[in-house]
């Protein structure tokens, strides 16, 4: 007769050494997760345009305080980042850039990219917009 | 399940430093997971000392010195010792590949040689994982030939085209590396085929003497079976015989887009 082995899982997160494929799953995975919330914020912002000017002036007092554009910067990037990402696992899906060099760098330029969109965006607002 | 912490019983706890061996003028450190079901202790991790100057180049070369030479009750499979059945596959320093084509030399730049079972797979006893699930997983593909037609007289024939389609998927040796490498697996390992059943589903597919190729794509399409493949790459990186598992999965995902066009 043998007695029931309860048997140890082996380790997995907590020695699996990181690839940068790995972490920008996740990364896509948490921008595709902070793009609902941003969402929010943009239903937010018509339901205060729909309402009047009393409304809107609370929604821009807080987009504009430094805490509501530095939430809007964010959603910036998780945008860009979802978005590059999203072609990314576009092109693979099509069968290309599986390949060791291809796919580290499709992930490097999704990566690298969305950080210059998000600030080439914020630049060009300030530029053309005054920060306003 | 996402689960990220490991269950209480498999936890890694203390662990011991066996002497270095007498005389040895370099030695190389090895830290190296141990769990017995004899005793019932969580696991822990043993720290060894390899005399390199009386040893081979490879991880494999250097567990079997220490079980030789310093503690014969650590627990590994092992069996080519060059690649080609995959029985030695483990994590090391981080990675999953094959103790026996892995340089201890290459790994951590001259730091501890870490190494533990596959990952997330119930273990045995310290080095062996228990990989019942993963074979049930590829019997489920069923891996061999189905066909309606008549048997012929002598061998199904295929052009060396037909047969060229084969290459980068008939090599796979089942050394369970690229599954237990990927996240996907981890969390849904009941449900989740992998990315070892999957490439050897696609070969099936791939294979133009095969008959059930609708079959094939019925039995992976599935939320769970297939489309737990989220593109993160681990298996392709892990795959010691270079492979691409990834890009075997991406081509079943073509092939039903295919065919409901």
């Amino acid at each position: 007769m043998t007695a029931k082995i309860n048997r140890p899982l082996s380790p997995h997160l907590q020695t699996y050494r990181w690839t940068l494929t790995m972490a920008m799953s996740i990364v896509h995975r948490a921008t595709g997760l902070a793009l609902y919330f941003g969402t929010i914020l943009l239903a937010w912002w018509l339901m205060a345009v729909a309402s009047g000017p009393g409304a809107y002036a609370i929604f821009s007092g807080f987009i504009g305080s430094w805490i509501g554009r530095l939430i809007v910067f964010g959603y910036t990037w998780a945008l860009m980042h979802h978005l590059l990402s999203g072609i990314r696992h576009f092109v693979w899906d099509l069968g290309y850039g599986f390949g060791p060099s291809e796919r580290e760098g499709l992930t490097w330029a999704a990566l690298i990219g969305g950080i210059v969109l998000t600030v080439l965006l914020w630049v060009l607002a300030y530029a053309f917009g005054g920060g306003r | 399940m996402v689960e990220f912490a490991l269950p209480k019983n498999s936890r890694i706890t203390g662990g011991k430093e066996w002497p270095k061996p007498e005389g040895a003028t370099e030695t190389r450190e090895f830290r190296i997971y141990r769990w017995s079901p004899d005793d019932g202790k969580n696991p822990s991790v043993d720290v060894y000392h390899v005399d390199i100057h009386d040893c081979g180049p490879m991880v494999l070369d250097g567990l079997i010195w220490i079980k030789n030479h310093i503690d014969p009750t650590l627990s590994f499979r092992r069996s080519c010792r060059e690649g080609v059945c995959g029985s030695c596959a483990m994590n090391i320093d981080g990675q999953n590949c094959l103790a026996c084509t892995t340089s201890m030399h290459d790994v951590a730049a001259g730091g501890a040689v870490k190494v533990n079972p596959l990952p997330h797979q119930p273990v045995v006893r310290d080095l062996v994982p228990d990989l019942t699930n993963f074979y049930a997983q590829y019997a489920s593909i069923e891996p061999w030939l189905h066909t309606t037609t008549p048997t012929p007289q002598k061998e199904w024939k295929q052009s060396k085209e037909d047969r060229e389609k084969l290459d980068g998927l008939y090599e796979c040796i089942l050394c369970a590396c690229c599954s237990t490498s990927c996240p996907s697996y981890w969390w849904n390992p009941d449900r989740y085929l992998g990315p070892a059943a999957l490439l050897q589903a696609n070969r099936w597919v791939m294979d133009s003497r095969d008959e059930a190729t609708g079959e094939r794509l019925d039995n992976v399409e599935d939320a769970f079976r297939l489309y737990r493949c989220h593109t993160i790459m681990n298996c392709t990186k892990a795959c010691p015989k270079g492979l691409n598992p990834a890009k075997a999965i991406a081509n079943l995902k073509f092939k039903l887009v295919e065919r409901q066009t």
